[in-house]
This record gives structure tokens, C-alpha cells and sequence, in this order.
């Protein structure tokens, strides 16, 4: 077949064409995988709160509750808990822009007198090998069982008593300061939190 | 038979006298970016393999109905799409690959490797030629970026695809998984494999 020639019209055609054709089957392929990509995020929180919280029998997701802060630019998502109609606890979604690669986002699960369940990173875009080890078992223990009211979750380097990673110090800091942020506000608002049963 | 020949050396070029990575230097935004462990080159290998094989198909089935003054407009259409697609299926079916390659999976479409082919080859050759050449090629990216993210995870975290070697406290060359460290392993590694092909050849 003979080369098509490089007339307006022609040239004009083959794009209107080749774009048609792109975006009819982007269109579809975005149809195709919408219900899973909503699904795999639903998992992934869900997951993460089974991780953080203690025995629930509820449904967190549903009844997250959206909180104004101060000092931050979004609202603060908060997932609370409950065993047979009783409060065990809520999720605090905190953040730090502060990471070595900007946005830190943890779960933080609490017991209902602000003890630290467990924390689990929900994203961040920290030096692989240096900064990504705060998703590992062994740095996160150090926040687990404590209450911020009597342990200073600081890096040890600021006066505080969390070990900081080598070589990852601005990400421990933004870590620490994502887990003070959520613990101020679960505190400040304990009481609302824990009657907002759905 | 010296068709067959020729369609075994097209495809077998790519991974040795050809290689995007240690011969050509192409694609190096990728290659640099994401190879900080094996299984990261490894994704990224494969992701860009779908990529250009497809765009390869495409482009040689096409090539004659593109007017020749719009035909990188046109390729970077068709390789757009197709990354597009990689990455909303690697969100919806493998949201873990996903979270590790992250802004590098858009990158696709600037790889020059894929444009690369398809401007050099697919938009000359036949289908089948077009097909061996993407294999060929993609193979040997994905080799070079294994290799590379495994040196680099071994020297960088005591660790191979993600089995660690060393105590859990243990000091490694973090050097290595750093920006720098990319450079450095690729330098040595592309080096040691020029040395080797020339040998053998």
C-alpha cells in the first residue's frame, strides 16, 4: 500500500481518526476497571483499619465523620469503633507535609483514652531503603500502647524519646508530627467522637 | 532461510548487541528512577514491555495510513493510550506494583525507547518483524533493569528481591539506593556488559 500523502486533509483525518479510536477505548477500559480501583482502595482502608483499631463489630467507613482542624488545610477523617454499641475506639487520619518527599499520611488507631493502638502508612513517597522503613514493624512499636499526653513522641534528637531512622530524620519528625496531629484531635474531640455512632 | 536468520538476529539484538539500557542508553529517566530493588525493575520491565509491544503493533499496522509529517503526534497518541491503560489496570489489579512505581508509570510515554522503536522500526518494517524487535527490545530492558535493581538492592539493603541477607540493623552502602548510587551501579554494570558482549561476539 501506498504511503498516504501529507495533505491537510489527509493529515487532518488520520488524527481526527487515531484520536477517535484513543479515546473511545480509554473511555471503555476506564469503565472496565472504575468498580475495581474503588474496590482495591475500599480494601486497602478497611485493612488498615482492622490493623489500627481494636475488635469492632461496626462499620467505620460508614460512619466516618469529617473534622475541621486549625492549622490544616483539609478536614480530618475520623473512623470511630464500636463493640456491641460500645465506643473501643476511633482511626485519626494525620498528615505532614513535612517528608522528605512532601505528603505523609498515616492512620492512627486509639483507644478511647488516647493510648496509640497501632499506626499504619497509608502513603508516602519517602526514599526507598531509608525514609520506607516506617512502615516497618519495628519503628512503629515505638509508638504503640503510648499515650502522647505523657510520652513525648518526638525524635530523640529534639528532646523527645522516638530512636529516628538513619539517615531519615525529616521523615521520622514528619511522621511524629502526623501522630501529634491526629492525637491533639481525637482528644479535643473524644466526646463528640465517641457518641457519633451511625 | 536467510529470512529466519535475519528475524532471529532482529529479535536477539535487542537483548544483547542492541540493549536499550547498556548499549543505546535509552529510556534512562526509568531505568535511573525506580530501580532501587529488583522487583521494582522488574515491574517497570515488564509494564514497559506491554507497552511497546503493543505500540509496535499498532504503529506498523497503521504506518501507511499516517501521513509522514504528523506521524509523531500520531505515535505519541497510540503510546499515550496504551500507557493509560497500563496504569488504570495496574490501580484496579495490582494496587501494590502500583504504589511502589507510581509517577513512573505515566513517564512511560516519554521513554524514548518506545518512541524510539516506533519511529526506527515498527513504522518501517512488517508486523512480525515489528513484534520480534518489541519482544527483543523489551527483554532486554527488563533485563538491564532487574540487574540494576537487584545490584543496587544488594549493595543498598543487604537484600535480593526482597530476601534479606544481612541482620536487620546491619550498615549496607545506602549510597546505593540514593539517586547517585543509580548512576554509579549503571555506569559499572553497563562496562562490565560491553565487556562481556564484545567477547563473546
Amino acid at each position: 500500500m501506498k504511503k498516504k500523502e501529507s495533505t491537510l486533509i489527509n493529515m487532518v483525518a488520520a488524527m481526527l481518526l487515531i484520536t477517535l479510536i484513543a479515546g473511545f477505548s480509554l473511555g471503555f477500559v476506564n469503565e472496565l476497571t472504575l468498580e475495581p480501583i474503588a474496590k482495591s482502595k475500599l480494601d486497602q482502608k478497611v485493612n488498615a483499619l482492622k490493623l489500627v483499631l481494636p475488635v469492632f463489630d461496626n462499620n467505620p467507613v460508614a460512619a466516618m465523620i469529617l473534622l475541621k482542624v486549625e492549622n490544616v488545610k483539609d478536614s480530618v477523617e475520623v473512623y470511630p469503633a464500636f463493640l456491641n454499641d460500645a465506643f473501643v475506639g476511633a482511626a485519626v487520619i494525620g498528615t505532614s507535609e513535612k517528608g522528605f518527599s512532601g505528603l505523609i499520611k498515616l492512620m492512627i488507631g486509639f483507644k478511647p483514652d488516647g493510648t496509640i493502638q497501632n499506626i499504619a502508612v497509608l502513603e508516602q513517597k519517602e526514599t526507598p531503603g531509608l525514609g520506607t522503613k516506617i512502615k516497618d514493624a519495628a519503628f512503629i512499636n515505638q509508638y504503640r500502647d503510648k499515650n502522647l499526653a505523657i510520652f513525648n513522641a518526638k525524635v530523640k534528637k529534639d528532646g523527645g524519646e522516638i530512636d529516628g531512622l538513619t539517615g531519615a530524620t525529616i521523615t521520622t519528625r514528619a511522621f511524629s508530627e502526623a501522630t501529634q496531629m491526629a492525637y491533639d484531635e481525637f482528644i479535643k474531640d473524644t466526646a463528640f467522637i465517641s457518641k457519633s455512632k451511625n | 532461510m536467510a529470512a529466519i536468520i535475519n528475524q532471529k538476529e532482529n529479535f536477539f539484538k535487542g537483548i544483547v548487541k542492541e540493549n536499550p539500557v547498556f548499549v543505546m542508553l535509552l529510556g534512562m529517566c526509568p531505568t535511573l528512577g525506580v530501580t532501587s530493588s529488583g522487583f521494582n525493575g522488574l515491574g517497570m520491565g515488564v509494564a514497559t514491555l506491554f507497552v511497546l509491544l503493543m505500540s509496535n503493533i499498532v504503529v506498523s499496522l497503521i504506518k501507511n495510513q499516517i501521513p509522514s509529517k504528523v506521524r509523531i503526534p500520531a505515535f505519541i497518541i497510540v503510546i499515550a493510550s496504551f500507557v493509560t491503560i497500563v496504569e488504570m489496570v495496574l490501580e484496579a489489579f495490582m494496587p501494590f506494583l502500583y504504589e511502589q512505581l507510581g509517577i513512573f508509570i505515566p513517564l512511560i510515554v516519554v521513554n524514548c525507547l518506545i518512541l524510539g522503536r516506533a519511529e526506527a522500526f515498527a513504522s518501517k518494517n512488517t508486523l512480525f518483524s515489528s513484534v520480534l524487535d518489541a519482544l527483543g527490545m523489551g527483554i532486554g530492558f527488563i533485563i538491564a533493569l532487574t540487574l540494576l535493581g537487584a545490584v543496587r538492592e544488594l549493595l543498598g539493603s543487604g537484600s535480593i528481591f526482597d530476601i534479606k541477607l544481612v541482620a536487620e540493623n546491619a550498615n549496607t552502602f545506602i549510597l546505593f539506593i540514593l539517586p547517585p548510587g543509580a548512576f554509579i551501579a549503571l555506569a559499572y554494570l553497563a562496562v562490565l556488559f560491553n565487556k562481556i558482549s564484545i567477547k563473546t561476539s
